[in-house]
């Protein structure tokens, strides 16, 4: 399949280019070098998740519209975010499954000239690289295997739950991202409740749990002696890296764990620059793990 | 007063009695009428998904064996009513470790969706609801992120389409609920 060219639907969705750039940045250039396509979509709106809480009929009609304009470029929806790739997912399987619900978000569509027809397929970026690229064909793009270093990964709910509408991957035992990072010649090491949420989606309801458990997993992170924590969404990255100085504070207590977004340990590897990867951006530095590569 | 009737006065009070005129038997059915909480019934109450949450374990306010039990019994108002359904993550593990399959994030969905028909939103959603109904987005984008973008050599953003959406808001009947907020 690689030897034909990849191409995805770029879902951009809304916290990258509101706050994550240096995960967009990092995963053009990966995937430019891995002579992966990505076809911008200038109609993309939000996924919906933000209004499930409030209104799931009106998640689910956002979400289909984003499909339907999939649908008419008969190509696959690529996601970065866990949270948009979670969504268009599992509203895509629902809506091909359930008639009845189909027909209903169909009424809605029929005002803005839509069907939804169930003709497209959603992946993450971590399935596009583990599935569709391949392994064998990351490896050699890997130039710099960065053995000297030891990571641990938090992989984030919406890739791996829940198993109904995920089955890439083992909810109980998830592997994908830790093959992915062991590609690298990066040591992946196993901490306690790896599997457990980032606690971001409340932060707007309520910071002190969040950061509490944010807190409880940089401890398990930092308890085996991870050089960095390994993400691939742009919401989990927020949890750790943006937050971990107001984490430090809040429990005085120092991590200084470097949190990078998996695209940018693959550039590493394949020998790119820090600065072309947008390491800079990190707000906890990452100057010590570069410069033991 | 008989010392079981002080008993029940107390409990009454205290909220641990309950008045069968203050269950509404059909609530039940409202919530399972939410996709995804239509199995809500065949819970029995094993605590599988309070024990696995991750919230929980930081906080003591929020159980999601409770809420559930809460709409079997018809407790509306105090479901509704209750802070603690606005603190689920949606991680899911309820939903995968359930052994009845109950969907207990969703029944926490379905009681969120019915509060905020009732009772102001938290604020958070409020803004996020406007922000999404005004660009598209989440979040209103800066100017000057969308000049960072050039400068990086990062292709243009979606535009966001905001008159596909605002026709999404009125067809399902969202715009009113927003209506109702900004007054």
């Amino acid at each position: 399949m690689a030897e034909q060219g990849l191409k995805y639907l770029l879902f951009l969705g809304c916290v990258i280019p509101y706050r994550v750039a240096s995960y967009e940045i990092s995963t053009r250039k990966v995937l430019d070098r891995l002579g992966v396509e990505l076809v911008e979509m200038p109609d993309f709106t939000c996924c919906g998740l933000p209004l499930d809480p409030v209104n799931h009929e009106m998640m689910m009609a956002l979400a289909a519209r984003n499909l339907c304009l999939a649908e008419q470029q008969t190509l696959p929806i690529m996601a970065l975010c866990n949270g948009c790739f979670g969504v268009l997912n599992h509203v895509n399987k629902e809506l091909k499954e359930d008639k009845r619900l189909r027909e209903k978000v169909n009424e809605h569509l029929k005002e803005i000239g839509l069907e939804f027809k169930g003709t497209t397929t959603v992946k993450h970026l971590i399935h596009v690289l583990a599935e569709d690229v391949g392994f064998e064909k990351i490896k050699d793009t890997v130039k710099k295997p960065l053995n000297p270093l030891k990571v641990a990964v938090h992989t984030g709910c919406h890739v791996m739950r829940p198993s109904k509408y995920v089955t890439s991957d083992d909810p109980e035992n998830p592997t994908l991202l830790k093959k992915l990072v062991r590609v690298t010649g990066a040591e992946c090491l196993d901490y306690m409740d790896e599997n457990e949420c980032c606690g971001n989606p409340i932060i707007g309801v309520n910071s002190e749990i969040p950061l509490q458990l944010a807190r409880h997993k940089l401890g398990n992170i930092r308890a085996v002696k991870a050089q960095a924590l390994i993400t691939a969404c742009p919401f989990c990255h927020m949890m750790y890296d943006l937050h971990q100085p107001r984490i430090e504070r809040a429990f005085n207590e120092k991590f200084g764990i470097p949190v990078l977004h998996y695209p940018q340990l693959l550039g590493l590897a394949m020998g790119m620059t820090p600065d072309e990867l947008a390491l800079h951006d990190l707000r906890v530095k990452a100057a010590e793990i570069v410069a033991i590569l | 007063m008989s010392e079981t009737e002080k008993k029940l006065e107390k409990g009454l009070e205290e909220g641990t009695v309950l008045r069968t005129t203050d269950l509404d038997p059909k609530f039940k059915y409202e919530i399972s009428k939410a996709p995804g909480a239509e199995k809500l019934m065949l819970c029995f109450q094993c605590g599988t998904c309070t024990a696995d949450c991750p919230i929980a374990r930081f906080t003591d306010s929020y159980r999601p064996r409770k809420l559930v039990r809460m709409v079997q019994l018809g407790l509306k108002d105090r479901a509704l009513s209750d802070d603690s359904i606005w603190l689920c993550t949606t991680c899911f593990t309820c939903v995968d470790h359930c052994p009845q399959d109950v969907g207990t994030a969703e029944v926490v969905r379905a009681l969120r969706n019915l509060a905020v028909k009732e009772r102001p939103m938290p604020p958070v959603y409020k803004e996020l609801s406007s922000a999404i109904l005004k660009t598209g987005y989440a979040y209103e984008i800066p100017q000057l992120r969308l000049r960072q973008r050039e400068e990086k050599g990062l292709p243009p953003l979606p535009k966001g389409d905001v008159d596909s959406v605002q026709k999404l808001f009125k067809a399902t009947g969202f715009s009113k609920t927003i209506e109702e907020e900004e007054k």
